[in-house]
């Protein structure tokens, strides 16, 4: 037996060790404690332990009003703060039978898809980071940059932008809106052939997640994968398609699926993903159609006596918002569904047998936000 | 693996080096001519913060010293941290009628979140958001604030 306060333990009568791997660890990218059981080079087990960053944001919500919870979930996945919010808008809105104007589902689109390319951007220099190369770091916070200033104008907010309300959006688009993300996507168009070029085709690169990290199509299914993680390995899960929100009906988009299901394919699908988004930026950002951008709503929210379920596609995956209500002005129960908890569910299966230098290089690619695991 | 697969490899794998390299390498030159990082404290006075962004909540004040809160405690209500209390007094108008109005508007930067419900849910424009962000103080006592300056009473015509 070994105690969780020890740093490292062998176990009696075998060759096996076990470590801890954070909860202060630079390559799990948060507070993520993982207990690993190790023979030699290779990982026998992987354990992890959460609660160090719980807040108890479920528990939280439960005495805020209907307008107020929302504000709480971006703290969740922060890096996709204003799709989180997106979600509990849409249960709030279901809930109340909230019409939305169609301008305002269009801002919400556009927003969305440059928050999920911003958290890909972040992303890809973390992976990269990973698996040791810098550089590509200070190029992805640049773009990411860029998308920060643009919030920073409309939302008022670089990183919890709290735009969604029940109803629409907070304020109308800022006025340089449209020229500042056409002059991003005319920047980033140029710099993503760019990321290619630096990293995807680097043969280092290319053998650290080549083959490391394989979740079948059924183990996926089966560990409730979602997001790149699922699409990596033949899963077809986009919600975008199969549950479409907004106008997501109206805009052309492939959903990205690769069949190898290993590390390289969850990079492939993530890189694909944000020419993609761009795409649907393109369609959208011209015609979005004048009008309100916030529907008419009572100063308190009082949904009907029911259960209610709302689901997006956050850059991770999906993130469902169950809602309990009573009738009052505060929810009953409030349950997140996020996609970092289903992900990380699944990294035991896929590094078992593995090297223990790619752990960090298959957790690179799960893409995972401990807040967001951890509520 | 027969040999000149080996050495086919290894020409790839270079080459693959040598194309990211060509990358960096072009930054190398001409990283002077596009920089991103902002000097910060140095460049303090030319720093130009979005309209909207939100750094604090203020109170409006005009040049009579008048603002426009009516004491009628809908941020308070609509605030989820707790961070706004509003003491409320009984004025007496010209009528002899009494008449509620602002005392005190308490403001706990340090509880506050920058969610701007407050704001959305002010009924005459009272209070806004400032873009301002440089808070850091020695005690967090100073951080509760009294937002309405002394002297001040509502402008004639707000209800």
């Amino acid at each position: 037996m070994y105690r969780e306060t020890d740093i490292i333990q062998t176990i009696p009568g075998t060759d096996e060790m076990v470590i801890n791997v954070g909860p202060q660890h630079p390559s799990t990218h948060g507070v993520l404690h993982l207990v690993i059981t190790i023979d030699g080079e290779t990982v026998k087990k992987v354990e992890p332990h959460l609660g160090y960053i719980h807040r108890s944001i479920e528990k939280m919500c439960e005495s805020l009003s209907y307008r107020q919870f929302i504000y709480t979930t971006s703290r969740m996945d922060y890096l996709s703060a204003h799709i989180n919010n997106h979600a509990c808008a849409l249960a709030v809105e279901q809930a109340m039978g909230i019409e939305v104007p169609l301008r305002a589902q269009y801002i919400r689109v556009v927003m969305d898809e440059l928050t999920r390319i911003a958290s890909h951007c972040l992303w890809w220099g973390s992976v990269a980071m990973d698996c040791g190369a810098v550089t590509p770091f200070f190029l992805a916070f640049r773009e990411r940059e860029m998308i920060n200033t643009i919030m920073e104008e409309t939302c008022g907010a670089r990183l919890t932008m709290n735009y969604m309300v029940p109803g629409g959006v907070m304020f109308d688009l800022h006025p340089n809106f449209q020229r500042d993300a056409k002059a991003f996507l005319a920047h980033f168009r140029s710099k993503i052939d760019e990321y290619d070029e630096l990293v995807t085709g680097n043969i280092i690169f290319q053998n650290r997640l080549k083959g490391t990290g394989f979740i079948s199509k059924a183990d996926a299914i089966s560990y409730g994968c979602t997001g790149p993680t699922a699409r990596g390995s033949g899963v077809s899960c986009d919600v975008r398609k199969w549950y479409p929100y907004e106008v997501y009906q109206q805009v052309q988009f492939d959903e990205i699926l690769e069949t190898a299901g290993d590390s390289y394919a969850r990079y492939l699908v993530r890189l694909a993903e944000l020419r993609q988004s761009m795409s649907i930026i393109e369609q959208l950002i011209d015609n979005i159609p004048t009008g309100d951008f916030q529907a008419k709503t009572k100063a308190v929210l009082k949904p009907p006596k029911g259960e209610f379920y709302s689901r997006v596609e956050t850059a991770r995956g999906e993130l469902g918002v169950y809602i309990v209500s009573e009738g009052g002005t505060t929810p009953y129960r409030i349950k997140f569904r996020s996609p970092g908890f289903s992900n990380l569910s699944a990294l035991d299966h896929m590094v078992r047998g593995q090297k223990l230098g790619d752990l960090v290089a298959v957790m690179g690619t799960l893409d995972l936000v401990i807040p967001d695991i951890d509520r | 693996m027969t040999l000149k697969q080996y050495f086919s490899n290894i020409f790839t794998g270079v080459k693959s080096l040598a194309t990211g390299m060509k990358v960096t390498g072009g930054y190398f030159l001409r990283h002077h001519k596009e920089k991103i990082t902002e000097q910060y404290p140095d460049n303090r006075d030319t720093l130009v913060l979005a309209e909207r962004f939100r750094g604090e909540v203020i109170m409006t004040h005009d040049d009579n010293n008048e603002h426009a809160c009516t004491g009628c405690t809908a941020c308070e209500l609509a605030c989820p941290n707790g961070t706004i209390k509003i003491i409320t007094k009984f004025d007496l108008t010209p009528e002899g009628k009494k008449k509620k109005a602002l005392d005190t508007f308490i403001y706990h930067l340090e509880l506050c979140t920058m969610c701007n419900l407050c704001v959305e849910a002010c009924p005459t424009s009272a209070i806004t958001m400032a873009p301002t962000f440089e808070h850091s103080v020695f005690d967090r006592s100073q951080l509760i604030k009294k937002l309405n300056k002394p002297g001040s009473k509502i402008r004639e015509g707000v209800e």
